[in-house]
């Protein structure tokens, strides 16, 4: 969730639900990036796409990136868009499996259908989260005048230091070294 | 009569529900004026916290009126009576309620065998908070049961108003109980991690107690608005490095005392450690995220105090224990024993030190309480603390 902020006044928008889905996709990223870069040999046999092992470790690091670029940014919005963009060439990479006499189609098909799923979770989340970012919220609550002192903070402050604060609540003694007067220096010895 | 009933993650219901009835000659039943939501009960919203089952009520934040006594209780209460409920229910008569250890009562928790399983002992039961603790029922809603009655209750004077008392039952002494435990100096710098109820009830306290320096840390505006009145200096950590600010603050030393209101929902987008947590909560490897309880370890001054405050509720990975040790740090934390301060805060509201409602941004009835935890756990409105009149 984003929120206004003292320095430049701006307010992100509220809808946690959104919010979410861009950590989930984010989350999603990375963990297929790992699959991708720890098993390119196996992805590659099962789309009928050998010889393209380095391409999909290569799509790995992005998803990886993109992955941390959401979850580490305050505003995730270009990220998705990122993760639109990459979700088009991985449907243009898996299209052109489907040429020539690839024995794997079918699995082709599958992992398109399940990218072209994807993609139009990555296609609402994003444009929910460019629809919403400039919008205005309502002005910030004015709190600066709930103190919690009825007779001002000067009066209240240090008022329960007659407070006794119980035996196994204490620091140890040996625990208080900020107070404490300076130990006495050891007398030096006489030359 | 009506409740707040817990159905599933984020689904909490205003229901009818059968009136609660003594069920031991310990009991008593109040009439509920005032209760109030928890940050700790958004760990049960969000389902971070196990045991939870559909058709539990919520709320353990709650004052009323005496209107129905078991026999054994009539010596220390009686219909009329206006009273607090803390929500750690006690006995009075275990060894660790004579020690003032209330919140680790052996005795009222009458699913010890669960928790003990869980925790390696059975701590005390509370009102609405999962089966761990004994599965009551809470007290957002018209009626609440009270068992161990005779113990469990603050009586409080008709001259204050639900609004100055209501948090006796748990932000105040929480707050409060987080500054004792930091054994304050008047030399001493406080720093204060979340500025939500407990955190700014930890700022209040920590100012009687005398403390030279006091610094909360939040993100959200209102709230260091609100910490800011409370007489502490703010940093908010998506605009500035909490751990040089502090540094800064305090000459390069570190503060000497530090305090956890956070607890296991940390959010600190942006850190590399704040990612990890994610991905591994996520993947269910990690019931906490404690990236506040890192921090602290790393920017308290040597020999200082960490005062944990902030609930967590199971296990908690990379906690640099190495600074903790190196640095002599002392680590306090625990659930609050209520009923051991409220006698002197009850005294000190009385006596205008401080006035707990300033922290109150909502008050709504009952049938309001479903939206009202969406608004309190999103932090919309400005929303901080949410009262409820049933």
């Amino acid at each position: 969730m984003r929120y206004e902020t003292e320095r430049t006044r701006r307010r992100g928008h509220a809808d946690t639900a959104t919010d979410t889905l861009a950590r989930g996709l984010g989350i999603f990223s990375i963990a297929l990036g790992i699959a991708e870069i720890a098993a390119p040999r196996a992805l590659a046999r099962v789309l009928g796409m050998k010889g393209q092992e380095g391409l999909i470790a290569g799509y790995g690091v992005r998803e990886i990136a993109t992955g941390i670029g959401i979850l580490a940014s305050k505003d995730p919005t270009p990220w998705i868009w990122g993760r639109v963009a990459g979700d088009g060439l991985d449907l243009a990479t898996l299209a052109t499996a489907l040429e020539g006499r690839n024995p794997k189609k079918g699995n082709v098909g599958i992992a398109m259908a399940a990218v072209a799923g994807v993609t139009a979770l990555d296609v609402y989340c994003a444009q929910t989260l460019s629809r919403e970012s400039p919008h205005p919220l309502p002005p910030m609550q004015d709190y600066s005048d709930r103190t919690g002192y009825p007779g001002g903070i000067e009066r209240s402050h240090g008022a329960a230091r007659d407070f006794e604060v119980p035996r196994d609540f204490r620091t140890p003694e040996a625990m208080r070294p900020y107070t404490q007067p300076e130990p006495p220096r050891h007398p030096q010895p006489s030359m | 009569m009506k409740a707040l009933v817990w159905h599933g993650t984020t689904d909490i219901r205003c229901d009818s529900v059968p009136d609660p009835q003594i069920e031991h000659p310990r009991d008593a039943i109040i009439k509920v004026t005032s209760c109030a939501i928890c940050g700790s009960d958004l760990h049960l919203y969000d389902h971070f916290m196990p045991g939870m089952k559909s058709g539990d009520i919520m709320g353990h934040e709650t004052m009323g009126e005496v209107v129905e006594v078991g026999s054994e209780s009539k010596g220390k209460l009686k219909v009329g009576d206006r009273v607090v409920i803390p929500f750690t229910i006690i006995c009075g008569e275990c060894d660790q309620c004579k020690r003032g250890n209330f919140s680790v009562c052996e005795r009222t928790n009458r699913n010890g065998h669960i928790a003990a399983k869980a925790f390696g002992h059975a701590t005390a039961g509370l009102f609405g908070y999962t089966h761990l603790t004994g599965g009551y029922a809470g007290g957002q809603a018209e009626y609440l049961r009270v068992p161990f009655a005779d113990a469990t209750h603050i009586k409080v004077p008709s001259t204050l108003s639900d609004e100055q008392l209501l948090f006796l039952s748990d932000i105040f002494p929480t707050g409060w109980q987080a500054a004792v435990q930091c054994d304050i100096e008047p030399t001493d710098t406080v720093a204060i991690w979340g500025a939500g109820p407990v955190g700014q009830m930890a700022i209040r306290s920590a100012i009687l107690l005398g403390a030279k320096q006091v610094i909360a840390i939040d993100r959200v505006p209102e709230r260091l608005d609100m910490a800011r009145a409370g007489g502490a200096i703010t940093i908010n950590f998506d605009e500035e490095s909490v751990i040089e600010r502090l540094n800064e603050l305090t000459n390069g030393k570190g503060p000497e005392k530090c305090i956890d209101a956070v607890g296991m929902e940390a959010h600190a987008a942006g850190t590399v450690d704040a990612m990890y947590d994610r991905v591994k909560q996520a993947t269910m490897m990690e019931t906490d995220r404690p990236h506040v309880l890192r921090e602290m370890a790393y920017v308290c001054r040597p020999a200082g105090t960490l005062s944990v405050p902030g609930v967590y509720g199971g296990l908690l990975d990379k906690i640099p224990f190495g600074a903790i040790m190196n640095k002599g740090l002392t680590i306090r934390t625990g659930q609050t024993h209520v009923n051991r301060w409220t006698d002197d805060l009850l005294r000190r509201i009385e006596e205008g030190q401080i006035d707990p409602s300033f922290v109150i941004t909502h008050t709504v009835g009952l049938d309001e309480g479903p939206d009202m935890y969406k608004i309190f756990r999103d932090k919309q409105d400005g929303c901080i603390k949410v009262v409820l009149k049933p």
